[in-house]
């Protein structure tokens, strides 16, 4: 099968003698091949095997025009600010010089989005280590069909809302890239952080920005 | 004398488990391939760990590198109401053949005004369509009417399929069925820019949305 025809028109062979041909089934089938292989090649290269996914980011609700609504008390928040291709972060409050709280006026600390010392991943790990460590012994729970599914998705979403669970609030400077906005959302996923909410830098935030750069 | 033969010709090898699997292989990529529509930008979404596929009807907003903003939405039906409602909107006309094509089309960013002179442009040229975008500035907010207007429409097309499923004896879920509001951003998109687009979401009360990002994979601690 599939083996190149010889031509048989030539008059080389036998002299005179004419042998009836036998009757071969064989079909060329080469050109066949090619195309198939030119095909196989074409989908194996255009084919996109990973459908592009998404991240689900929820916003806080817009506060009407006209109406003040002071901002939350939040405990147990971090913030994070991001500025050009630098990210900084404080704890709890904001305290201005002119007005600092116990431990003095906040200072930015510099982090990075690497795996090593001072990355986000590291602090968020020590800041989330309750949710993670809860985490951890409701996946036990649930491997061993202690829990429902649908059980485990609602006390994990409890458990991110806990006093004990840091919750980080997102500012951003004017020249920030969406990439170090999603980097920084993936980095907050990861370490199982329940409320995000990305925010306007505030008057006193942008100054503490301006003497760092 | 004794003849020895030599064997003539060409060996022959047995192609047949080959071409087996190839057209196999070809069938198998065929049937898997799924092919995109032409974008009139190319983005680079940026990665993360999350591994929620991008649901069936989307209202999806673009972002290109310089922040030009493009607009898209998933269902052709829907696509036709709100075309003809911005149409009216905006007192802009075109003719039947192109509101058949828009509603067909894919992913478009340009203005009203634009509009006729983008949908007489061959789909092949109209990446290189010479515009802005679609205008977000609070003079003139055409994105917030595409927007509103194909939120509207999908939410309308989005129960009808919800209704149907249900006449079928499924038991369908409602919130499979509603619009999804996805953003699509380049890496180096500015922020600043996406937070204008993001400010006109929740101007609509729209404050779920969806990033789309390239999979990555999960750190093992």
């Amino acid at each position: 099968m599939a083996q190149i025809a010889e031509s048989g028109g030539g008059d080389h062979g036998k002299k005179g003698k004419k042998r009836a041909k036998k009757g071969s089934t064989h079909v060329d089938m080469t050109p066949m091949v090619d195309l198939a292989f030119l095909l196989l090649t074409f989908f194996v290269l255009t084919s996109t095997f990973s459908k592009p996914k998404v991240m689900p980011l929820n916003y806080p609700a817009k506060v009407p025009d006209g109406e003040k609504v002071d901002a939350p008390k939040i405990n147990n928040a971090a913030t994070f600010i991001l500025a050009d291709d630098k990210v900084y972060y404080y704890r709890g409050e904001f305290y201005s010089k002119s007005q600092p709280g116990k431990d003095g006026p906040t200072e930015l600390e510099e982090a990075n989005f690497g795996s090593g010392e001072n990355s986000v991943r590291k602090l968020l790990a020590s800041w989330n280590d309750y949710v993670i460590k809860n985490k951890a012994i409701l996946e036990q729970k649930l491997d061993k069909k202690q829990i429902a599914d649908t059980t485990f998705k609602r006390k994990l979403d409890d458990l991110t809302k806990k006093p004990e669970a840091v919750k980080v609030l997102i500012k951003t400077d004017d020249k920030a890239l969406c990439k170090s906005f999603i980097d920084l959302v993936d980095e907050l996923k990861i370490a199982n952080v329940g409320v995000i909410a990305p925010t306007d830098l505030s008057p006193g935030e942008k100054e503490l920005l301006k003497e760092k750069n | 004398m004794p003849k020895i033969k030599m064997p003539k010709g060409t060996p022959s090898i047995d192609m047949t488990p080959m071409v087996d699997l190839a057209f196999l292989l070809v069938t198998f990529f065929m049937l898997t391939a799924s092919f995109r529509t032409a974008e009139p930008v190319t983005v680079e979404t940026p990665s993360s760990i999350s591994d929620k596929i991008i649901p069936e009807n989307v209202l999806m907003v673009t972002l290109d590198k310089d922040g030009r903003v493009f607009f898209n939405l998933s269902d052709p039906e829907a696509r036709k109401e709100m075309l003809n409602d911005m149409l009216g909107k905006y007192k802009v006309s075109l003719n039947q053949e192109q509101v058949e094509e828009f509603s067909f089309m894919s992913t478009f960013g340009c203005t009203m005004q634009e509009l006729p002179a983008y949908m007489k442009t061959e789909a092949a040229k109209r990446a290189g369509f010479p515009t802005k975008g679609i205008p977000t500035d609070s003079t003139n907010n055409e994105l917030l009417d595409w927007i509103s207007f194909a939120a509207k429409a999908a939410g309308n097309t989005g129960r009808t399929a919800f209704e149907a499923a249900k006449a079928k004896g499924a038991d369908p879920k409602m919130e499979d069925f509603k619009p999804k509001f996805i953003l699509r951003v380049d890496s180096k998109t500015l922020y600043k820019d996406a937070a204008t687009v993001i400010d006109v979401f929740r101007d609509l009360n729209l404050n779920n949305l969806n990033f789309v990002t390239s999979a990555e994979a999960i750190p093992v601690n």
